[in-house]
């Protein structure tokens, strides 16, 4: 560890403790880059979080991410970022969810959930069981779509304007002047996945060995595992 | 409904009800773009709903779009009242990915400017707390403070808000010694004059207390359920600072004292940030001693860009540089959460790295987002004008609440 970031120390013990708490909850458990991370399934999220806070020491809910993996089923995972005051110590609690079925609400647990819950439903569209509030909060009022899905469009599909005619303001259809432009600036011989122009007819031939041939494949690998890069211009 | 009428108090023949007011988006108490939506029974306050996201410019999305380095300058625009607390959080999460080493200089240099930040931001809050309860003659002379500390913002970035001074790999340029030799003799004298002269105004004045003392007590409970952070959760009377317990950068090898509450009150937090300004004094006068000399920034050429004169001189210094400022660096794959004691508490960032030049997703834990939904039960039953008190002692700033 050459870092500086935050020193979190985890005690010998802590990842068997929390898998004989959580039990056949759990599904795994890992210690990556320092931080452990569990994963668990989403119906038994409320048991397990009662059970890490009361028999783990985890008394504060600090954070629920929501994250898009478009090419994962299901869909999205629920990250619940977890902090031991007495402890000093941090976890991260996953699930995965897709759209159609609810996440258990941990508002019964840490009142703090509800606005936490309200972001993830607003940015991604996850429900969540058992919050009564479960309103969108960061959009605008009227506002549809998930915005943090990776299937919507940077520039969105609305903008507004005031329109001095009608004394009032207007939502009209976004209108750029230019297409919008996400260059990759990936090098091509380091893994990116797609198919440079020209190259079209090379199939699947071998590409000539250079250097960084352990590389890209060692990238290619990865690669297949997360969603296909959009390139070039906005579709 | 009906039933209210009848128990509602009446004048003469009119019946007086539930009413509800707006309180901002424009007002000049709601600290930026809040909307509460607020029940009141005359003067008192029944309910309350805060309406945020009207300053929502979609940061989190944008950064999915932009390398790692393109990406920092959208934390100075967070919590524009300490921006480079908020790159802080950012910078430690892709060092953390990358398990990237910092030179002891940088790691000395980045704590300095935290703290010049926090009292920075803090100055703001309590200038801004005061005016809110009525004074006039101590926001004023706080805000010589702010501006002096922008002066050195820019003296040391060129910006004096938005300063992108932080890089993953340490910080952008080295500060010339006149900044450091100023900078202490700005400590030694005018700083405490200004700050202790304000402070001689507020702490102990009947007026600020009668407005502050037993508003919105929060308990040690309550505090730890809210997930509470920074200046509420110690003024609540929990000694719980990252800066001690989870330290970063050089915080560990900083003597300084942690103030907590003892009522959990709007007075206690407003004086625990009083404390934290004279702590951060402390800090920044043992950093600018101890302070080494050296390399500023990661010798790493695949992550900190070579020095110009290098690129005159040097072609693999000039590929380099080219390829940090279009490919950007890569980050292995894999999550942190990564979070810091920005002046206003637990500031965090969930970094998600799929392996390539751009974050995969980044997840902003704002400070405000728990504090802010606290407010409903921390006003019920006090008057409307208390609430002003209570959102002062919050220390909300929008631009970090709706990211």
């Amino acid at each position: 560890m050459s870092h500086s970031a935050p020193l979190i120390h985890t005690p010998d013990g802590t990842i068997a403790a929390i898998t004989k708490a959580l039990g056949a909850n759990l599904v795994s458990i890992e210690e990556a880059n320092g931080e452990v991370a569990v994963h668990i399934h989403r119906d038994s999220l409320v048991e397990c979080m009662i059970q890490l806070r009361d028999e783990c020491a985890y008394q504060q809910l600090m954070e629920i991410a929501g994250v898009d993996w478009p090419d994962r089923d299901p869909r999205f995972e629920v990250v619940y970022c977890l902090l031991s005051l007495t402890e000093n110590h941090r976890i991260r609690v996953h699930l995965a969810t897709n759209e159609d079925h609810a996440v258990p609400s941990v508002t019964g647990i840490w009142p703090v959930a509800g606005w936490l819950e309200r972001e993830v439903f607003d940015m991604y569209g996850v429900l969540f069981s058992g919050n009564s509030d479960l309103r969108r909060i960061l959009t605008d009022y009227g506002f549809s779509g998930h915005p943090q899905r990776k299937d919507f469009p940077l520039s969105g599909y609305v903008e507004l304007r005031y329109s001095e005619e009608e004394k009032r303001v207007k939502y009209e259809p976004v209108q750029l002047a230019q297409d919008f432009r996400n260059f990759d600036f990936l090098s091509p011989w380091e893994g990116a996945d797609y198919v440079l122009p020209g190259d079209e007819k090379t199939g699947e031939a071998p590409a000539a060995p250079t250097g960084a041939d352990k590389i890209a494949s060692k990238e290619a690998v990865k690669r297949t595992a997360r969603k296909p890069k959009v390139t070039g211009d906005k579709a | 409904m009906s039933m209210q009428q009848d128990l509602a108090p009446t004048t003469g023949d009119e019946v007086i009800q539930n009413y509800t007011i707006n309180f901002g988006p424009q007002h000049p108490a709601a600290h930026g773009v809040l909307r509460l939506v607020m029940e009141l029974d005359g003067e008192i306050v029944e309910r309350l709903d805060p309406h945020i996201g009207l300053l929502h410019r979609g940061t989190e999305k944008l950064i999915e779009y932009k390398t790692y380095l393109q990406a920092l300058p959208y934390f100075d625009r967070l919590d524009y009242a300490s921006p480079m607390a908020m790159e802080h959080s950012y910078v430690l999460a892709v060092e953390k990915l990358l398990d990237l080493e910092v030179p002891i200089r940088a790691q000395y240099l980045r704590v300095l400017f935290a703290e010049l930040t926090r009292i920075k931001n803090h100055t703001l809050n309590i200038a801004h707390h005061i005016i809110d309860v009525g004074a006039m003659t101590p926001p004023l002379w706080l805000y010589e403070i702010r501006e002096d500390c922008m002066a050195f913002y820019e003296r040391a970035s060129g910006a004096r808000m938005h300063a992108a001074w932080f890089r993953p790999g340490g910080v952008h340029q080295d500060v010339p010694l006149k900044l450091l030799t100023d900078m202490a003799e700005w400590l030694d004298d005018r700083m405490p004059r200004l700050f202790e002269d304000a402070m001689s105004l507020v702490v102990d004045n009947r007026i600020f207390k009668q407005r502050n003392v037993d508003i919105a007590i929060v308990s040690k409970e309550d505090a730890i359920k809210w997930g509470f952070s920074g200046p509420m959760i110690r003024g609540a009377g929990i000694p719980w600072d990252i800066r001690k317990s989870q330290p970063y950068d050089v915080y560990a090898k900083m003597d300084f004292d942690i103030p907590v509450g003892t009522r959990g009150d709007c007075y206690d937090r407003f004086m625990v940030r009083v404390e934290e300004v004279r702590q951060s004094v402390r800090i920044m006068k043992q950093c600018l001693q101890q302070m080494p000399e050296g390399p500023v920034c990661s010798e790493d050429r695949k992550v900190s860009p070579p020095k110009r004169a290098e690129m005159k001189q040097s072609m693999e210094a000039l590929i380099h540089h080219f390829k940090l400022y279009t490919e950007g660096f890569k980050v292995p794959a894999g999550s942190v959460y990564v979070a810091t004691e920005s002046p206003k508490g637990e500031f965090g960032v969930y970094l998600v790295s799929d392996g390539t030049n751009k974050p995969y997703r980044c997840k902003i834990r704002p400070t405000a987002f728990s504090h802010l939904q606290a407010m409903d039960f921390m006003s019920r039953g006090h008057m409307l004008a208390d609430t002003t008190a209570i959102l002062g002692a919050l220390d909300i700033v929008f631009g970090e609440c709706d990211r």
